[in-house]
């Protein structure tokens, strides 16, 4: 049972000491990182926000696009060959960029446009007009989509990392702290136990010296009773009583 | 009148043949029961109690528009590849020339896959089937583009065209759409000029569609290179002049620097004032190209009217193709759920 467990110390007031610290770290620890918690807790709650609104936008934004493709397709019969074959770069590129929250690297996606458009002409004779709806409309997509990348993938990472910090906070609460606190508690009481032993022992040895001087007296007692022993009756020392002269006798 | 007579020896049958296949074409009563289909699977169900019949009926697994559009395809290709192969001359020539417009769309799209060293394998399934000619195949022995014309594009009936037009440098650094324009370009005058030469009704069909088709062209270029980086003599050399407005009409189209400019120019043309009249930008509005779809249909079933003439084969052709967008379009707006603007198909009657 972890709440019976506790640090291997040897009880003295040293070791109180240092536990008594090592809880007041433990403390501050638990409340930094619950705050930590808390404001990727946060952040978390606001990109879940947007994803929703992404998603909502997403759904409209595609159904437009794919709609203009039939309109395009309507007028140009099918030119996605042409179109195919054409291509040799990416005209929307992808940028990585970092942001930081509460010490989390999150990664953001940022599209922006390489070169101007191209394939400008197609559908020259026919179709042109359909083919520019088209083209805006799936750029919007593609900038949704990119957006909406960028929030899940901070999402996941704001994820794993708010299981971890919740994980730590509890394990600070509920295994860590009741440990250092069992273990104070523990130098305490035996400090405490100690304490008592040695009163206790103290009141032994008065009880063994008075027993011995009562035997003394007793003893003396008797002896005095049978004249043995004279009670020297120790000089006044105030008394006017002249010493004797040591020298001139 | 004796010219009358001598036509239906090589030809009536194939006559005969394609109003038969024209008659087949989705009528307006068809259209409202496929608009109200629900899902896809209704489409087919309606479809198949048209002309089409069971043209689907062999396809495994969940219907997609792709598929449908594959079909369509198939089914009027396989009717024109019947036309063709019982046609005798002078009839053969020009079944041959509707080929062309397929075969440029082919060759260009071969050009661009293979400057972009895509397999020749892999493009030519995507090709159009009317389109095929035998060289295709060979395409990817030539690696300069010089090669590509001296020993493939030489080859092809479309050879002239390049001639004409385009040089050996422009096949390297030509915008590929610059390119297929001016090929189409040359081979509309092409076939206006051997219309012209076959004569009688023939002439009289065809010249009137192609001169339309010409004028579109340039309309339709004019408008979408607005606001798009072309220097206004290249697109002046993309115009066909064969149309109505030539030579008058593209001088002015020629310098037009917004779409106002070129609905003045319509203003002055009979035909085609109508057709920039009550046009808008809104989704709900018929776009100009719609109204120009909806006057060629017209003039396609018009070509139906006169007899003794080939002008029924092209416009039999074309019509076919609109029906096809047609459809696509209706299985589009099924498939996607889009419905509001389902009824923007250009009916055919």
């Amino acid at each position: 049972m972890s709440g019976k467990e506790r640090f291997p110390v040897f009880p003295s007031r040293m070791a109180q000491s240092l536990m008594k610290s090592r809880l007041k770290g433990a403390q501050t620890g638990r409340n930094l990182l619950k705050k930590k918690a808390d404001a990727l807790t946060i952040r978390f709650r606001q990109i879940l926000k947007r994803i929703i609104e992404a998603k909502t936008l997403m759904g409209t934004v595609m159904k437009e696009a794919a709609f203009s493709l039939a309109e395009a397709k309507f007028t140009m019969g099918d030119f996605s060959q042409q179109i195919l074959q054409n291509v040799n770069k990416a005209s929307i590129k992808v940028k990585a960029k970092k942001d930081n929250v509460a010490g989390v690297q999150l990664p953001i996606f940022e599209s922006f446009k390489d070169g101007n458009t191209p394939m400008d002409l197609t559908g020259l004779s026919r179709g042109g007009q359909q083919m520019k709806k088209l083209r805006d409309n799936y750029e919007k997509a593609i900038e949704v989509l990119i957006d909406l990348a960028s929030l899940q993938t901070s999402f996941i990472a704001l994820d794993e990392v708010i299981k971890i910090t919740n994980r730590r906070v509890n394990a600070i609460e509920h295994v860590i702290i009741p440990k250092i606190e069992n273990t104070v508690n523990y130098i305490i009481s035996e400090l405490d136990e100690m304490e008592r032993e040695e009163f206790f022992r103290l009141k032994k040895v008065q009880e063994k010296n008075r027993k011995i001087k009562a035997a003394e007296d007793k003893r003396r007692e008797e002896l005095k009773e049978q004249g043995l022993l004279k009670e020297i009756e120790a000089p006044n020392l105030l008394a006017d009583q002249e010493d004797s002269d040591i020298l001139f006798k | 009148m004796f010219l009358d007579v001598l036509f239906n020896i090589d030809n009536g049958y194939l006559e005969g043949l394609v109003r038969g296949f024209k008659s087949g074409i989705l009528k307006n009563q068809d259209y409202i029961n496929l608009v109200q289909c629900e899902t896809l699977e209704d489409l087919k169900l309606h479809l198949q109690t048209t002309d089409y019949g069971n043209f689907l009926a062999n396809e495994p697994g969940p219907l997609t528009v792709s598929v449908i559009d594959e079909k369509i395809r198939e089914k009027y290709v396989l009717e024109f590849q019947h036309l063709r192969n019982h046609a005798v001359k002078p009839l053969s020539k020009f079944l041959d020339y509707i080929t062309y417009s397929y075969m440029i769309d082919n060759i260009v799209l071969l050009i661009t896959g293979h400057l972009h060293q895509r397999s020749i394998q892999e493009l030519l399934p995507k090709c159009h089937p009317l389109g095929m000619f035998e060289q295709m195949g060979a395409i990817n022995v030539a690696d300069t583009s010089a090669s590509l014309y001296n020993a493939i594009i030489i080859d092809t009936p479309l050879a002239p065209y390049f001639i004409d037009c385009i040089s050996e440098h422009d096949l390297d650094e030509l915008n590929i759409e610059i390119m297929r324009n001016t090929l189409y370009k040359a081979y509309i005058e092409d076939f206006y000029n051997f219309c012209k030469q076959l004569g009688g009704p023939t002439e009289e069909v065809m010249c009137d569609l192609l001169a339309f088709e010409a004028d579109r062209r340039a309309f339709m270029i004019t408008i979408n290179s607005l606001g798009v980086d072309l220097p206004k003599d290249e697109r002046s050399k993309l115009y066909p002049r064969c149309g109505k407005l030539y030579p008058d009409g593209l001088n002015q189209l020629a310098k037009v620097e917004e779409y106002d400019q070129v609905k003045m120019i319509a203003e002055s043309y009979a035909d085609y004032r109508p057709l920039f009249e009550n046009v808008g930008t809104n989704p709900a509005d018929k776009t100009i190209e719609d109204k120009f779809f909806e006057q060629e249909v017209k003039m396609n079933l018009n070509a139906f009217m006169r007899q003794f003439g080939f002008g029924v084969f092209y416009s039999f052709l074309k019509l076919k193709e609109q029906e096809n967008r047609n459809i696509i379009w209706i299985a589009e707006c099924v498939a996607q759920k889009h419905r509001t603007r389902i009824d923007n198909y250009i009916p055919i009657m």
